[in-house]
């Protein structure tokens, strides 16, 4: 069981004894009906995501991104997805697998809230009981989402502890499940926490890059150069790299949040990035051994990123081998780079993206305008498949208020219209 | 003490000191966070709090997430990060207790394992090569062991994940204590046993630490699950009063842990020393007349 929960060194199960049992009869579950199909499950998850979740979703040819880089750039669009992210993929397979688990209780945290609303629609669509932890900060920057989440009928905690983002969420929600355990199922939102969930996440998740593949061999004749996807706990970027994994030719760039700045400030117990991937050390926090920001007594570092779906101080297990084994390269993107992205998307293409997609479409700009210049960035190649996680509706708000208080070049001014 | 003559006293089944608190009579184990509100305040509590009739005292070393803790006590480890504590300061407060009752250490996992990391960092700056190949669990347990720790206790470490600690420990003579909780299966429970030594951590009832106005039946069911155990049986999570000790005792514990009665009574700073020696001699009386009362143990 233990070669089996980790992925090399990373994974494994440090949860308290009370949840053990939980995650025993999760791991029996997940490998009979996830794995098995047993009583057709992957078969009713696989309907219900075409007919209650708009799948498949396109990959469209994004052909004003493409004459500005020079290179051929497809957008896998899981912004078009039901309820606008990629997160309703795993949180309509928790959720279904929770039914068949006969639980009639769920929790989930949520950062950006796009799990939050993905899980209290699936929760909706299933008829079954859904709450939420969202920390205070992710709740004053993602309001819509917390409306979306109350009209399911789902109850909204806010978890006002520490810096108020999706870690504190995660503890707050991982005590209800300890309490709860016996009728309730924890739907993580995202490649974390302790096995199976990170690579039962990823299965539900890699849905984006079994059609992705199929699609780019479809509408470009072959298979891209490389796949680029934003990475938080890394459930979007484990679900678009998974099946190109064995594709040796196709590079896979995970991108982090680079925040203000790559530095640590260990005084103060913050990093003003969360770039766990490329500047993290291995450790243990939410169950699993993973890279995360800590300082060096192994105290978890609050992170920071403008986007709330990337502000978390740990990455998927999977994900962190997988940059080990220097199969996926860590790259990442600051908070400005990532406003100007949203923006040019929006501009170029009529698509508003996601904050945390931004980042992914950020290193586009990056990866044109560096490797011209000094060849430090690593190259992309001449066909580009970009996931684009979600839409950036729930971000509006903070990009208004960002991008005039930052001098955003490519936003436009509101000013005119206030007040 | 070596490791082989650990290894040979627990073969013999002598006790450790730990398993001696639990000799005689029913033993009061008293949690308090280290460095709430700072490291010298610690000490004069964990003094009162033995004066006070404590045979075990767990000092909780601080870390960010604890997420098997409840209000009280993560606000408490919060004003103890706030006020600078480390690892380094909570080796350097034990040493520096005097107390004749065996303590252990309550922390979790990534603390552990950071600790020879950053032991090895701060002996060489800049051989960062040499600082990933020291990490590990051994420095932290030899550090505990040099301190005065008798026992170390891992609430996010379960028994599978435990074989690296489990080795550490036994070389170093530290106990390595277990929490069984009401949804713990036999199968689990039997490879807990296996390897724990010290005494059975009993979870009262599921969820979080946190002071409560009665006893869930659920401990009477994890106690009684316990019967054939030999080592001492120690129940924690919820316990306040006398009458909560009294019964737990009563219904067959060898002993009781409390922590949040006491991190509330630290928490409001008003004679906090005395409020604590005189809460651990309510809670060490509700026990002992418990045994008084009931020579033969009723069992629900
Ligand atoms: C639209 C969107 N993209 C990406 C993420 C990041 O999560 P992950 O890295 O798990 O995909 C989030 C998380 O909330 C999100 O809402």
């Amino acid at each position: 069981m233990s070669s089996k929960s980790k992925f090399g060194e990373y994974g494994g199960q440090y949860v308290p004894e009370a949840l053990m049992p939980a995650i025993e009869e999760l791991t029996d579950a997940y490998e009979r009906y996830v794995l098995d199909n047993e009583d057709g499950f992957m078969d009713e998850f696989r309907g219900r995501l075409r007919d209650f979740g708009g799948r498949p979703t396109p990959l469209q040819r994004a052909d004003r991104l493409s004459e500005r880089y020079d290179r051929e750039i497809y957008l896998k669009r899981e912004d078009l997805v039901h309820g606008g992210a990629h997160k309703l993929n795993n949180a309509l397979g928790q959720v279904l697998l929770a039914k068949y688990m006969g639980k009639d209780r769920i929790v989930a945290e949520t950062g950006a809230g796009q799990h939050g609303t993905a899980t209290a629609m699936a929760c909706a669509h299933l008829g079954i009981d859904c709450e939420i932890y969202m920390g205070r900060t992710d709740i004053n920057r993602q309001r819509p989402n917390v409306f979306r989440m109350r009209i399911h009928d789902a109850e909204v905690n806010p978890v006002d502890i520490g810096s108020g983002t999706l870690k504190e969420a995660i503890n707050a929600t991982m005590r209800d499940w300890a309490t709860n355990v016996e009728d309730t199922h924890y739907v993580i939102g995202s490649v974390v926490g302790p096995h199976p969930f990170p690579k039962m996440v990823r299965d539900f998740q890699s849905v984006i890059s079994e059609e992705a593949r199929e699609q780019i061999r479809e509408q470009a004749g072959r298979l891209p150069d490389s796949v680029v996807a934003c990475a938080g706990g890394g459930s979007n970027t484990m679900g678009a790299f998974h099946e190109f994994v064995g594709d040796e030719e196709v590079s896979l760039f995970a991108v982090e949040a680079g925040g203000s700045s790559l530095s640590i400030d260990e005084e103060e117990g913050l990093a003003p990035h969360s770039a766990s991937l490329s500047t993290g050390d291995e450790g243990v926090l939410h169950g699993a051994r993973t890279k995360l920001l800590q300082n060096s007594e192994g105290q978890i570092l609050e992170s920071h990123s403008v986007s709330a779906g990337l502000d978390y101080s740990g990455v998927g297990p999977e994900l962190a081998h997988l940059v080990d084994e220097e199969r996926v390269t860590p790259v990442n993107v600051g908070d400005d780079a990532a406003l100007e992205a949203f923006h040019r998307l929006s501009k170029l293409e009529g698509i508003i993206p996601a904050l945390e997609s931004s980042h992914a479409l950020g290193y586009l700009e990056r990866a044109s305008e560096t490797d011209a210049r000094s060849g430090d960035v690593p190259d992309l190649g001449d066909l580009v498949v970009v996931n684009v996680s979600g839409r950036g509706d729930k971000d509006l708000d903070t990009v208004i208020e960002e991008s005039d208080r930052r001098d955003i070049d490519a936003a436009p001014s509101m000013e005119v219209f206030e007040g | 003490m070596s490791g082989s003559e650990r290894e040979r006293e627990i073969e013999s089944k002598h006790e450790s000191d730990i398993e001696a608190a639990f000799a005689d009579e029913p033993a009061l184990v008293s949690y308090v966070a280290a460095g709430d509100p700072n490291a010298e305040e610690t000490k004069e509590y964990v003094r009162a709090l033995v004066r006070g009739g404590s045979d075990v005292i767990e000092l909780g070393l601080p870390f960010s997430e604890p997420i098997a803790e409840g209000p009280t006590i993560q606000q408490a480890i919060r004003r103890a990060l706030d006020a600078g504590m480390t690892p380094d300061r909570y080796f350097d407060l034990v040493a520096d207790l005097d107390v004749d009752v065996p303590l252990v250490c309550m922390t979790y996992y990534n603390l552990i394992y950071q600790y020879g990391t950053s032991e090895a960092r701060r002996a060489s700056e800049h051989a960062s090569g040499e600082a990933a190949s020291q990490r590990g669990v051994e420095p932290f347990v030899a550090a505990a062991a040099e301190a005065g720790i008798s026992g170390l206790i891992v609430p996010d470490l379960p028994v599978d994940e435990s074989a690296p600690l489990k080795e550490a420990c036994d070389a170093h003579g530290l106990d390595l204590i277990f929490m069984v909780a009401p949804t713990t299966t036999d199968d689990r429970l039997e490879r807990m046993l296996d390897r724990a030594t010290g005494f059975v951590y009993v979870q009262g009832r599921l969820g979080t630490t946190g002071a409560r106005s009665d006893v869930s039946d659920e401990t009477h069911v994890s106690l009684g699950r316990l019967d054939q155990t030999e080592l001492p049986k120690a129940v924690g999570f919820g316990i306040s009063e006398r009458e909560h000790a009294r019964e737990i005792v009563g219904g067959g514990a060898d002993g009781i842990i409390v922590g949040s009665a006491f991190v509330d009574i630290v928490a409001s700073q008003e004679n906090v020393a005395e409020r604590l020696e005189a809460k651990a001699s309510e809670l060490k009386a509700g026990a002992l007349e418990a045994r008084a009362e009931v020579p033969e143990p009723e069992r629900t």
